[in-house]
């Protein structure tokens, strides 16, 4: 899932209903944008779909670096 | 410990110098204590013109003579009176010239209101106010929709379990990264610096929750330590604060981008629930619909305007045609009339005219025309050749004739 597509597809989502009920776009317009809110709701549906908690650790290794495995507590 | 001093065990050994004994008790005490804090009050206080203090510290059942040297001092705000309570940070040492045990004081913190511990929180709190690092403005705003949370606590502690069963039930698309760090004991203060520092380096969090489930005062004191909380001021990334209980606040929440009261609730702050989201979605897709479909109503309602006005508007040229046309009509038929009467009136002065030019009209009043047999108009003399047979065209008939003569 990506967290700010997730946020960009909300977003969007408001100015779409904002713009649809503003009623000032002729009706291609309309439509597209309609359109476009039905992809966006499903998209964004999709991101936050079925996923479960991973959980990590975050470790430095023995070389300095940041290394991060599986959490096993 | 061992000393390098030539200490005197028996007799036969030389005798040791006043300078040399009190070397050595200076040497073991300044060895054997490390640096502590002390509780006191304050009696005899001098202020030397070099800026030194001297004080004696003491209690119910013993005194113990201090000093400050000057560079010290001047960092106190205000000068500790006698009977003041104060808590006292230095080494004990051996005043060699008076043969006096010295305590040499580097901190001097008064007794606030609930003791040592808000003495020393409230002075870690000026510094860090000093430093600019509790101002409302260095607070950034958490990401509402976090990838990787970053917990920076005990493996074994109850804040980890807490914290991992909140994000599973609210947000379980999030990966949660545990940096694990002793977060109780006199080395936990580093350690956390340590965590901290370590998480900082990761790139790849979104935001980082620092804390520990609750304990007594001594068992949450190291998010109270100035150090501990000038490394979560200087974290990359939002910091949410949560240690121990509801009541009491942390050094490390005045600093953190936002405090937690406990860490169960940092990670309600942290992550947004997905439920609701998903419930925003259909509330956004009926707004949607309904927009969409408001949108549609509209301009049916516009067509069906359009076609009424259009159809109001053609009957109106029909009958303003149809006018425009029986008014052509009438002026056409008019028109024709008056065309129709000049035309005859016309012809009657052209049939006048064609009557008076009749040859007709000319035989009758007494002229004839002569032509030849064929039929070419004789006009002239000498046209008429001796012994010429012609015509003569008179009103009733013709005559035949011949010039005299012969040819």
């Amino acid at each position: 899932m990506s967290g700010p597509s997730l946020q960009e597809d909300l977003a969007r989502l408001e100015t779409i209903v904002r713009a649809l009920e503003a009623n000032d776009l002729d009706l291609d317009g309309a439509l597209a944008l309609f359109e476009e809110g039905v992809e966006r709701l499903r998209t964004a549906r999709e991101r936050l779909g079925a996923a479960e908690l991973r959980l990590r650790q975050l470790r430095e290794a023995a070389d300095g670096s940041v290394q991060v495995d599986d959490f096993r507590g | 410990m061992t000393l390098s001093l030539p200490l005197a065990s028996g007799p036969g050994e030389r005798p040791l110098t006043v300078a040399e004994i009190t070397a050595t008790a200076r040497e073991v005490l300044e060895t054997a204590v490390p640096p502590v804090w002390v509780v006191g009050e304050v009696s005899g206080f001098k202020k030397y013109p070099s800026g030194h203090w001297y004080f004696t510290l003491k209690d119910a059942e013993a005194q113990l003579r201090c000093v400050m040297w000057r560079g010290d001092a001047a960092r106190v705000q205000g000068a500790p009176e006698d009977g003041l309570q104060v808590f006292t940070r230095g080494a004990l040492t051996v005043n060699t010239k008076r043969g006096e045990m010295q305590f040499v004081v580097r901190e001097l913190l008064p007794t606030a209101e609930g003791g040592f511990y808000a003495a020393l929180f409230e002075r870690a709190r000026a510094n860090l106010e000093k430093d600019g690092l509790l101002a409302p403005a260095r607070k950034r705003p958490l990401p509402p929709f976090p990838q990787a949370i970053g917990v920076v606590t005990s493996p074994e502690g109850a804040a980890w379990r807490d914290i991992v069963a909140v994000v599973g039930r609210r947000w379980p698309l999030a990966e949660l990264v545990l940096v694990g760090a002793r977060v109780q004991g006199e080395d936990a203060p580093a350690d956390l610096c340590r965590a901290l520092a370590l998480a900082d380096r990761l790139e790849t969090l979104d935001v980082l929750i620092v804390g520990r489930g609750g304990g007594s005062k001594e068992d949450l004191w190291a998010f109270n330590d100035e150090r501990v909380a000038r490394a979560v001021a200087a974290s990359r990334i939002p910091v949410i604060s949560a240690v121990g209980h509801e009541t009491d606040v942390s050094l490390t929440d005045l600093v953190a981008d936002l405090r937690a009261a406990t860490p169960s609730a940092a990670a309600e702050k942290a992550v947004p629930d997905r439920g609701e989201l998903l419930r925003r979605l259909d509330a956004l897709q009926g707004t949607l619909g309904a927009a969409a479909s408001r949108r549609l109503a509209l301009v049916g309602e516009q067509l069906r305007h359009a076609a009424t006005r259009m159809a109001r508007s053609c009957e109106r040229l029909v009958e303003r045609g149809s006018e425009r046309l029986r008014d052509a009509r009438m002026r056409m038929a008019g028109a024709c009339e008056r065309l129709l009467a000049a035309r005859q009136a016309e012809a009657g002065r052209l049939a006048g005219k064609l009557d008076a030019l009749s040859p007709l009209k000319v035989l009758e009043r007494g002229y004839a025309v002569a032509r030849d047999v064929a039929g070419r108009v004789l006009r002239r003399t000498t046209d008429f050749a001796p012994g010429l047979a012609f015509r003569l065209r008179v009103v009733d008939g013709e005559v035949r004739a011949r010039t005299e003569g012969s040819s």
